[in-house]
């Protein structure tokens, strides 16, 4: 394969489309399929064999807009279409090439216009199983140029240039990652790709596997050629069946195409991926522990150093990054690390993919330049908390992030702000609250999963967590004290100080935060005994316990 | 040198080539364990004590190792599931979007709490930790199906047709 192999199999699917005078493109993620989009797909394919119109029906992967779903796109004048039904199917099809169909408008141009796709370029564009439509969309173009131009440390510096940080939330600067695991001296190393997404909230990672499989499997590809690595593995949830079925798909065509096996493009370069399952543990989604159920061992992390990259799976030199930060390595490479550089803040480089639920209009997969303000991610694109409600907080980093309040809507998206902020990036949830939800109840709901999640290998994390959720339960539930919060406020810090891994670390800042910013609201339960949001069943009779 | 022979198929259930094939595939090696115990649980619907035994022996993983894993991974399931699953999510955006209120509804219609199986094995409700389908908060899966937003009603119908089967 060289690039004008790939230009040749560009234009075949081009010369393909030519033939149709219209594109209609059905979603096919989890959220549309599970509106059967599946069915309407075949309802537009009868309705068009009876028409005699020519159009090319696709399945696409996620459009984004999870809350009008099923949604139909069609082209060439880029049409939404939403909440489609089997009953549409004629009136679509009619409506190709005449007056579109009023009811089904989707008319939210700020939802889109405000946002700056990069990982999600191809997503509800393509159909997720060809590797010939993602080709024809200038994908492996960057690997190609990798292996055929450029020497491995160009690579690396290409990544560093572009200022690349771990999308998984951590924020680690993925050049001079890959630098570190390029010097290492080995015969073998490992490429893994963490598809664990385990922050209830946030599933940028299944649509983007879903979506566009073939750009993560090009970004690994690429790292395994920078690092000197010739096996990877995929670490997806089990949850992610049909990420599962696609990248499965995936990876089989673009082994068909030469791009993944041995002497890829005629170089000397091998490599290959595996996909591994997760089996339901929130703690996988750290590195070592990670490494450690690709072992096939119980999930529990490790001490480090040694960092993976001198000593990750079996014991050798291994490079770990989230989906989304192998999904912006392609396109890094075809445009140069300059042009990513570009995008974003001082330190903060590039896109963010978010997942935006709870309270808000637009609920679905949005993706915008770092540094946005967040108003303008919530009140623009996500258009505001429904009628007749307030807005309240908006929930960044999982279990292990914290919640902003109104008062500070305007600070822009970047991993400094956050933390400033009392939260974090983390991997991209983006959860708004309205003034139905208490904060205190939240905090609970966040420890208790800390509490289930947790691995039971250090003391801090297993009982602290244990104990702060019994803490939070009796303020919830009206029988908690002042000194319970001072207790609370305490092993906040002991848990986050002792704690081994990531996991017990962060656990204590939903607490933080929300002690931070909703002081009251705690003050309530415990003087008051009052929950403001109503959300709290507050047992009057309890006695207080001293 | 000593050559260890894999333990026998415990049964003439064709369920258990389909094991052996997933240790096969793997060179019966250590790493493997997770994978069988996927392919386990997808052919049989659980691991009983002969399941881990079996795979134990076969992959040479201590017993203690193998009922480690089995225990610490949420996704594995020591008893028989009902004929039908109603999993309901609990992740934070279902949480936000009143997904406790579904969870007791489901909890008094079946008599049965999370976790557990109805007395005449129909009906198992299980929570899950985010099926990632947050756009459709709150989101509940009958026998796989996955059912958003304001379909409690439709989750209820469904418990009434389980019910009656």
């Amino acid at each position: 394969m060289n690039l004008e192999e790939l230009q040749q199999i560009a234009s075949g699917v081009h010369n393909e489309n030519l033939l149709f005078d219209f594109e209609v493109n059905v979603c096919q993620g989890t959220g549309c399929l599970s509106q059967h989009s599946d069915d309407i797909k075949a309802a537009l394919e009868a309705a068009l064999a009876a028409s005699g119109k020519k159009a090319l029906i696709r399945r696409t992967g996620c459009m984004g807009l999870c809350a009008a779903g099923p949604l139909v796109l069609i082209e060439p004048d880029a049409q939404l279409l939403q909440h489609v039904t089997v009953k549409h199917a004629d009136a679509v099809i009619n409506s190709l090439g005449a007056t579109p169909v009023a009811e089904l408008q989707c008319d939210l141009r700020q939802h889109f216009d405000d946002q700056d796709h990069v990982v999600l370029e191809n997503s509800g564009r393509i159909d997720p199983e060809k590797i010939d439509e993602y080709i024809a969309r200038d994908g492996y173009q960057g690997l190609v140029m990798a292996l055929t131009d450029m020497r491995p440390a160009d690579v690396i510096k290409q990544i560093t240039e572009s200022g690349l940080r771990g999308r998984g939330g951590g924020g680690y600067p993925t050049g001079l990652k890959w630098g570190m695991v390029a010097k290492a001296q080995s015969e073998t190393k490992y490429v893994i790709c963490n598809g664990d997404e385990g922050d209830p909230g946030a599933f940028m990672d299944r649509s983007g596997l879903e979506s566009d499989p073939q750009r993560v499997i090009e970004g690994m590809a690429i790292a395994a050629y920078a690092v000197g690595a010739s096996k990877g593995y995929i670490y997806v949830r089990a949850e992610y069946p049909l990420a599962v079925s696609r990248l499965t798909v995936s990876l089989r065509e673009a082994r068909r195409r030469g791009l993944l096996g041995n002497n890829i493009c005629g170089t000397p370069f091998n490599f290959d991926i595996e996909i591994r399952l997760g089996a339901g543990a929130f703690v996988c989604g750290e590195e070592t522990a990670l490494i450690a159920s690709i072992e096939g061992l119980r999930g529990t992390p490790r001490v480090r150093p040694p960092y993976p990259a001198a000593s990750g799976l079996w014991g050798k030199p291994t490079l770990i990054n989230n989906v989304e930060t192998f999904a912006n390595v392609p396109t890094i490479l075809r445009k140069g690390g300059a042009w990513f550089a570009a995008i974003g803040t001082a330190k903060s480089k590039g896109t963010k993919v978010f997942a935006l639920t709870g309270k808000i209009r637009n609920t679905g997969l949005v993706e915008v330049p770092m540094g946005m303000p967040l108003r303008q991610i919530v009140e623009g694109i996500g258009g505001g908390v429904p009628e007749g409600r307030t807005f309240k907080a908006v929930q960044t980093g999982g279990p292990s992030g914290g919640c902003i309040p109104a008062e500070l809507l305007d600070i822009e998206v970047s991993y400094e702000s956050l933390i400033q902020a009392g939260s974090m990036m983390g991997s991209g949830g983006m959860i708004v609250m309205d003034d139905t939800s208490c904060m205190v109840n939240v905090a609970k709901f966040f420890m208790e999963f800390c509490m289930t999640e947790s691995c039971g290998k250090c003391i801090p994390c297993r009982a602290g967590t244990v104990q702060m959720h019994t803490l939070l339960t009796r303020i919830c539930d009206g029988s908690g004290t002042m000194d319970d919060l001072d207790l609370l406020v305490d092993l906040c810090s002991t848990v986050k100080e002792a704690s081994l891994c990531g996991l017990g670390q962060t656990a204590p800042n939903p607490v933080l935060s929300t002690l931070r910013y909703f002081k009251q609201e705690y003050m309530d339960h415990i003087v008051n005994k009052r929950c403001t949001a109503g959300v709290c069943n507050i047992n009057h009779a309890a006695e207080v316990i001293a | 040198m000593l050559s260890i022979s894999p333990p026998p198929l415990p049964s003439d259930d064709k369920r258990w080539k389909i094991v052996n094939g997933t240790m096969r595939r793997h060179g019966f090696a250590r790493s493997a364990l997770i994978e069988t115990l996927h392919t386990v649980q997808s052919s049989f619907g659980y691991l009983d004590t002969d399941a881990i035994q079996f795979v134990a022996h076969s992959l040479h993983v201590p017993l203690s190792q193998a009922y480690g894993v089995v225990t610490f991974y949420h996704h594995f399931s020591l008893k028989p599931p009902g004929r039908h699953t109603l999993m309901i999510c609990t992740g934070t955006a279902c949480y936000i979007k009143g997904t406790e209120k579904l969870l007791a509804e489901a909890e008094s219609r079946l008599g049965i709490s999370q976790g557990q199986t109805t007395p005449d094995g129909n009906i198992s409700l299980m929570t899950a930790r985010c099926v990632g389908a947050c756009g459709r908060a709150p989101v509940a899966l009958t026998d796989g199906e996955l059912l958003g937003q304001s379909d409690a009603e439709h989750m209820m119908a469904e418990l009434e047709r389980w019910a009656v089967e």
